[in-house]
């Protein structure tokens, strides 16, 4: 029993990670209707950013200092995301979209590039924020109580973007545009303006990914580009654009990963890609996807 | 006399010196140069296959990892559980295991066009690199599978030559025929009917239906015929590279491959062999110069679709048409 739910929270805690990485893919590719090759590395920056901002002041600071600073990570990833989608990306919507997806994974070449120059090739750490937190028991075993946390920021991010988009007028526009650019368009919105927005949006999810779970795992080259496969397969189980598919397909990809890994290692990520596969062949617009 | 007939016979021109150039080049050249164009010549057999799914049928894989990969493992498993070193059976068991793994895609696959396209088969190939990186005790994990110097044509390297000379002479001659025999194939079937038929569906997909072509099945010959082009590149890379590692089953690699397609110019026949081998100089000496050369690579893809878009020969036939207007 102890076992289990042991399980089920580290399911939760990669699930809570997986649905920031991936909602912000898929808010993105629903409104903008471009997949963003280099959103894992995005969220690396996102994690750099902030384990980079803990190492300079930690010592110095109080803890609650350091707690503080740690959405710095998302904000750099969206000042990075509202600086790439006017200059690079913007050229491009009348082109085909096979454009959009080189210039991503250019993109993609150039940010891991750029990480390794700014930070070097070793990993950073922020582990004083994982361990200040302490732990606590579950019956004879103890648990992290910063995974805890990871998995209730992850879930109030849920929430609050569903608010976001469901109860907000620019809710009502990201959907208007997203179902009809034109249309949209046409009735007085300004879709350059709204583009920027989502993509900023859907950056600073993935920035806020990497920034919530640098102190449990650390920062590595190469993170980014693991984290993007995952993205895909949690969007492809949902459906592209949809974000309570990315919800569902987040649950999913963070359950069978921590089972994966316990029970059958050696096939979990053919595990994992198969079932994206079944799923594009069975309902190609994902579980909870719009055809 | 036509402007058909001088293009024509300009091109055949053009294509005789090349050939000679190819040719000559080993004997004057040291052996890393000519190992070094052994690899874009393969690289441009891969690209060749890729472009008759981008440029002639208009399918954009960002999975073709998995059959360059397939190719090389293929070779790997010949020469760890047959004990066999003959090159002529590296490529035939690299054709037929890549082509296994294209029909299975491929069947998947082609049931979908755009972005599902790629991501079914970016999806795809990265079972098998899962399954390459994690079942190491069937394929070496991380640290890869050897494959030693084969024999051509029966032919075995001679004891004490030197192996870097056997590749740059030998071993460059098979690769550059093979190229060739590629190459010469590939433009027969781009010109046939088949070919045709492909670029419709490209095109236009309903008139292509209209009109009688079996859209889904022409799809899934081309995927087949590219995924077995892109296996036979494996084959022959993997015998001059010594070592197979589950990196080239990475779906970045698949990257690379629409990378040099298209810094060629997939809207034409020669673009992707081209894009190839330039490639294969660029990225050879940005790793030898910088450790960022990654950088220096994504600037390049960058620039190229914002500025360049039809690739070079794409941009270098437009200038040449522009030329001969002003002339």
């Amino acid at each position: 029993m102890e076992t289990l739910i042991i399980h089920l929270l580290n399911s939760l805690l990669y699930a809570s990670v997986l649905f920031l990485i991936a909602g912000g893919l898929s808010l993105i590719y629903g409104v903008m209707r471009i997949v963003n090759l280099a959103h894992g590395n995005i969220y690396a920056v996102g994690a750099y950013t902030t384990a980079w901002a803990v190492g300079r002041i930690e010592g110095g600071a109080p803890t609650i200092a350091l707690y503080a600073i740690l959405p710095i990570g998302a904000v750099a990833a969206a000042a990075l995301g509202a600086v790439l989608e006017p200059t690079l990306l913007r050229p491009l919507y009348k082109r085909p979209e096979e454009y959009q997806l080189l210039i991503t994974f250019g993109l993609l070449l150039v940010l891991e590039d750029v990480m390794r120059f700014i930070w070097g090739a070793y990993p950073l750490s922020a582990s004083a924020l994982f361990e200040g937190m302490g732990s606590f028991s579950i019956g004879e075993s103890i648990y992290p109580a910063y995974n805890l946390a990871v998995i209730i920021v992850g879930g109030m991010a849920a929430a609050a973007l569903w608010a976001f988009v469901y109860r907000t007028k620019f809710g009502v526009i990201l959907r208007a545009t997203s179902q009809n650019m034109r249309m949209a368009s046409a009735l007085g919105v300004n879709v350059n303006q709204v583009y920027v927005q989502a993509f900023t949006l859907g950056c600073f999810m993935a920035g806020l990914g990497g920034a919530i779970i640098v102190p449990q795992q650390g920062a590595v080259l190469g993170m980014g580009v693991d984290a993007l496969i995952l993205a895909f397969v949690v969007v492809v189980i949902g459906g592209l654009g949809s974000l309570e598919g990315a919800l569902l397909g987040a649950l999913m990809v963070g359950v069978v990963r921590e089972f994966g890994i316990t029970f059958f290692p050696e096939i979990e990520l053919a595990v994992l890609y198969l079932m994206a596969a079944i799923v594009l062949l069975i309902r190609p617009a994902g579980l909870l996807g719009r055809a | 006399m036509t402007m058909v007939t001088v293009l024509s016979r300009r091109l055949l021109l053009s294509a005789a010196v090349i050939l000679a150039l190819l040719v000559i080049l080993p004997s004057a050249l040291d052996p890393y140069q000519t190992i070094l164009l052994s690899y874009g010549l393969i690289f441009a057999i891969a690209a060749l296959g890729f472009n008759l799914l981008l440029g002639y049928t208009g399918l954009l894989s960002f999975g073709h990892s998995a059959y360059f990969g397939m190719g090389a493992y293929a070779v790997a498993f010949i020469v760890k559980y047959l004990k066999i070193t003959s090159m002529e059976v590296f490529l035939i068991g690299g054709i037929l295991a890549s082509a296994a793994v294209a029909a299975l895609f491929g069947f998947l696959c082609v049931r979908y066009t755009r972005i599902f396209f790629g991501i079914l088969t970016l999806a795809l190939s990265q079972v098998l690199w899962s399954l390459a990186f994690k079942f190491f005790w069937v394929t070496g994990g991380t640290d890869g599978l050897r494959v030693p110097t084969p024999s051509l044509l029966g032919m075995q390297m001679a004891p004490g030559q030197d192996k870097m000379t056997f590749l740059a002479h030998r071993y460059y001659y098979y690769v550059l025929i093979i190229f060739l025999a590629g190459l010469a194939v590939m433009w027969v079937i781009v010109h046939s009917p088949f070919g045709k038929a492909l670029q419709a569906i490209r095109d236009n997909e309903t008139r292509a239906e209209f009109v009688g072509v079996q859209v889904r099945k022409y799809r899934f010959v081309a995927f087949l015929i590219s995924g077995a082009y892109t296996g036979l590149a494996g084959a022959l890379w993997v015998p001059l590279n010594g070592l197979t590692t589950p990196e080239i089953l990475h779906w970045t690699f698949s990257g690379k491959i629409v990378f040099f397609t298209v810094l060629g110019g997939f809207q034409t026949f020669v673009g992707p062999i081209i894009g190839a081998v330039v490639y294969n100089y660029l990225e050879t000496y940005a790793v030898g110069h910088t450790v960022y050369w990654q950088l220096v690579l994504g600037i390049v893809l960058v620039v190229l679709v914002l500025a360049l878009p039809a690739g070079i020969v794409g941009t270098a036939k437009r200038l040449g048409l522009r030329l001969r207007r002003a002339a």
